[in-house]
């Protein structure tokens, strides 16, 4: 029975590593385990799973349920920058909505998605605790305040060096 | 301390065992508080607070499945407050579940249909705003549903707990909760093994059989077809309960009944087969002895336990007794022996078998099964399923009169009945390992020290000083995993033989029997084999007249070569995704 795997082959042999010092004692190593291969692989594909699962003796279903739950875990590839577009109560009056859809529209990807070029991921976020430079966003650890659509371009490409 | 306590339920006056939860307690007055998420042979888990109670003095309401008793305690199970309360804890379960009842087939078997409807709710106030959730076909046993799931993670437990193979987990969160294999993969994706046990435990329509039964009205009224049917052991213990039967009545005559008026041209026993496995079995773990095979010899009937060794324990596959399932057995045999005797097509025949069992639907799929050059079974139906037929076709089952199975592949011993009880196939196969190594009959004929409920029994056999065999039995699958592991870890227990089935109780308690929230059913129902096994002319497979003329006429003798050609088969290892350890 066939199922999709990665079209590339992933390297386990960091993953190994990381899992070492908790293969004695494997309670309550599932989430750091976890975050640290999310760390190393920029996100968790299912052969990474099924690793952390089988080597922590966890059920991969289980370990499924706590990728899924918790927000900071990824299932697919992530772009090698993150732009995260405010939606908070500041931001949303003076006009993230049209941010959004200006790097919407820009990278050609809906929130949550990559870029095919895995170059950026869009996603949303409710405050970033910088309201009085509403509309904002940031990419990667740089804020980028009062925005107008038509910034976004200029912006993001500036990635691209 | 005291070994019971006495409190109050809604007023009433209650002595109950100190560590019973209130639930326990309220039934011994007969209160019945509703329940979803509790399952009687599950550990409670207190999630969806469908039997939440007010408790004196208790700062909020307290789900009685969990909660313990205690002396003094004073429960108010339906007080206005808490009906309220309950109430709508379940109109947000029903906002969030479709509407189709009509037309599921868990309709009238509905726990949340029955909850809601011993509440009184008639309206709903909440609006349904689950995601859409696609349906899981992707195997030939098991159909899964989520939209039709409230979450109450029976399913969980019981895959995770009792059969230690844990397909399922809860993932996602909020509206995008869900119950689901490992990244959304289906049944068929995963190491499934198909034993249907959480279909068993499911209080809805989200986990339900995939039906056969299109298919079998469709060979019924094919005029080329021949259409011959077996019936398992376990099916004529649990037949009735879907009209009203109690578990455990015994119902073959009826059964053989509705079967003829269903249009069967021919209806049989797996008992017969089941006698068949017993000689091919029992012949084979005497040479295995005898001969330095290999040890301990493992039962190979219940595909379940097929699935679970080929998908989780593959270098363990030598273990496994080479010998056929008594459904594959019956097929083979129909399609060769009998077809030959009648001067029938092969190729007309549809070999129908009526199961307690989901995985004997992928079992009768497996192409190594064919040894007609025809699949040795064309359909299984379930318990559950040939009640639907019955149901379907009008037929009042308590009405029908007792009818006899066709003769040549209809008779089955006492030892063929009891293989749907956890112990019979070891019982049934004792009773003839006995002849073959002493020549004499084993008295008694009871082995009552593999009979029972415990997970994993061990027994020794004294064959007169010949010989002695130290078996085991074990069933539901995480004591198959225990017993695995011991086999890996040398055996040192120092079993001979050991029976394994995959559902907890055996075949009669298997995916595909009619669902019911009572404990105490699969022991009724084993009872009810021991008690037909005890009322049979026959009780030793190899004194069945018609296996004897079987092997007189066409076989020759046990594990001939033509024995070994139709009746054994081989194990692959199963290579699907998310092996859990």
């Amino acid at each position: 029975m066939s199922f999709n795997r990665t079209a590339n082959a992933i390297d386990l042999a960091p993953l190994m590593d990381i899992l070492k010092p908790y293969k004695q004692n494997p309670r309550g190593a599932l989430i750091p385990v976890l975050q640290q291969a999310q760390d190393v692989y920029g996100y968790l594909p299912q052969e990474v799973l099924e690793t952390i699962a089988s080597e922590l003796r966890v059920p991969v279903a289980e370990v499924f349920g706590v990728v899924t739950f918790y927000a900071q875990f990824h299932l697919n590839p992530r772009g090698k920058n993150i732009v995260r577009v405010c939606q908070g109560t500041a931001c949303h009056v003076r006009g993230g909505a049209g941010i959004l859809e200006a790097v919407s529209h820009h990278l050609d990807v809906k929130p949550g998605e990559t870029t095919k070029d895995l170059n950026f991921t869009l996603e949303t976020v409710a405050c970033l605790g910088a309201c009085g430079l509403a509309p904002v966003m940031m990419v990667n650890e740089n804020t980028h305040g009062r925005l107008t659509p038509d910034d976004i371009p200029g912006i993001l490409d500036s990635y691209l060096a | 301390m005291s070994d019971t306590v006495t409190l109050t339920i809604d007023g009433q006056k209650v002595t109950a065992p100190a560590d019973a939860t209130i639930l326990e307690a309220a039934k011994l007055v007969g209160i019945n508080i509703p329940t979803l998420c509790y399952h009687p042979l599950l550990r409670p888990e207190g999630s969806c607070r469908v039997c939440v109670c007010k408790v004196t003095k208790a700062r909020s309401f307290i789900p009685a499945c969990i909660a313990k008793v205690s002396e003094g305690m004073e429960v108010f199970t339906n007080d206005p407050e808490v009906l309220e309360s309950r109430k709508n804890i379940v109109e947000l379960l029903l906002a969030n579940h479709p509407k189709d009842c009509l037309a599921c087939s868990r309709s009238g078997n509905c726990e949340l249909q029955r909850v809601a409807n011993n509440l009184g709710i008639r309206r709903v106030r909440y609006e349904y705003n689950r995601p859409e959730m696609e349906k899981d076909e992707s195997n030939p046993c098991i159909v899964r549903d989520p939209a039709k799931c409230i979450l109450c993670g029976r399913c969980v437990r019981m895959c995770a707990e009792v059969q230690g193979v844990s397909i399922y987990s809860f993932a996602y969160r909020g509206l995008n909760a869900r119950v689901t294999p490992a990244f959304n993969l289906g049944l068929g994706e995963v190491s499934c093994t198909f034993c249907g046990q959480c279909r068993k435990v499911c209080p809805t329509g989200a986990i339900t059989m995939k039906s056969d039964i299109g298919r079998a009205w469709q060979a019924l009224r094919d005029p080329e077809k021949i259409v011959m049917v077996q019936t398992a052991p376990s099916v004529r213990v649990a037949i009735s309960e879907p009209f009203g039967g109690k578990p455990g009545d015994i119902a073959t005559g009826q059964m053989v009944s509705a079967l003829r008026r269903l249009g069967f041209d021919r209806v049989f026993d797996t008992n017969w087969s089941a006698d068949l496995t017993i000689m091919e079995e029992g012949h084979e773990l005497v040479d295995r002895v005898k001969n330095g095979g290999v040890l301990p010899m493992i039962t190979s009937c219940s595909p379940g336990w097929i699935n679970f060794i080929e998908l989780y324990y593959p270098d363990l596959l030598p273990h496994l007794s080479t010998a056929k399932s008594p459904q594959s057995m019956f097929g083979a045999m129909l399609k060769t022996y009998y077809a030959q005797k009648q001067g029938i097509d092969p190729s007309k025949i549809v070999s129908v078998s009526v199961m307690p069992c989901t995985a004997k639907k992928f079992e009768a799929e497996r192409r190594e099964l064919s040894a007609s050059g025809f699949a040795d079974t064309d359909i299984v139906l379930t318990t559950t399923e040939l009640a639907q037929m019955i149901k379907e076709a009008n037929i009042s089952f308590f009405a029908l009169p007792e009818d006899d199975f066709d003769p040549l592949m209809g008779v089955g011993s006492g030892a063929g009945n009891i293989f749907g009880a956890t112990g019979g196939v070891m019982e049934a196969a004792m009773r003839t390992a006995y002849k073959v190594i002493t020549g004499e009959d084993m008295e008694p004929v009871e082995l009552e020290a593999v009979r029972g409920m415990e997970g994993i029994r061990e027994a020794e056999v004294d064959f007169r000083g010949a010989l002695k065999l130290k078996v085991a039995v074990a069933h539901g699958l995480a004591n198959a995993r225990k017993v695995c592991d011991m086999i890996r870890e040398g055996n040192p227990r120092g079993w001979n033989f050991i029976e394994i089935m995959a559902c907890p109780g055996g075949c009669v308690n298997g995916g595909g029997q009619p669902i019911n929230l009572d404990a105490d059913t699969p022991r009724l129902r084993i009872e009810a084999l021991y008690r037909n096994d005890r009322n049979l002319p026959v009780r030793r497979s190899h004194d069945n007249p018609e296996i004897q003329a079987l092997y007189r006429d066409f076989l020759g003798a046990p594990n001939s070569h033509k024995a070994h050609e139709l009746l054994h088969t081989r194990y692959y290892e199963q290579y699907r995704s998310c092996r859990s350890k």
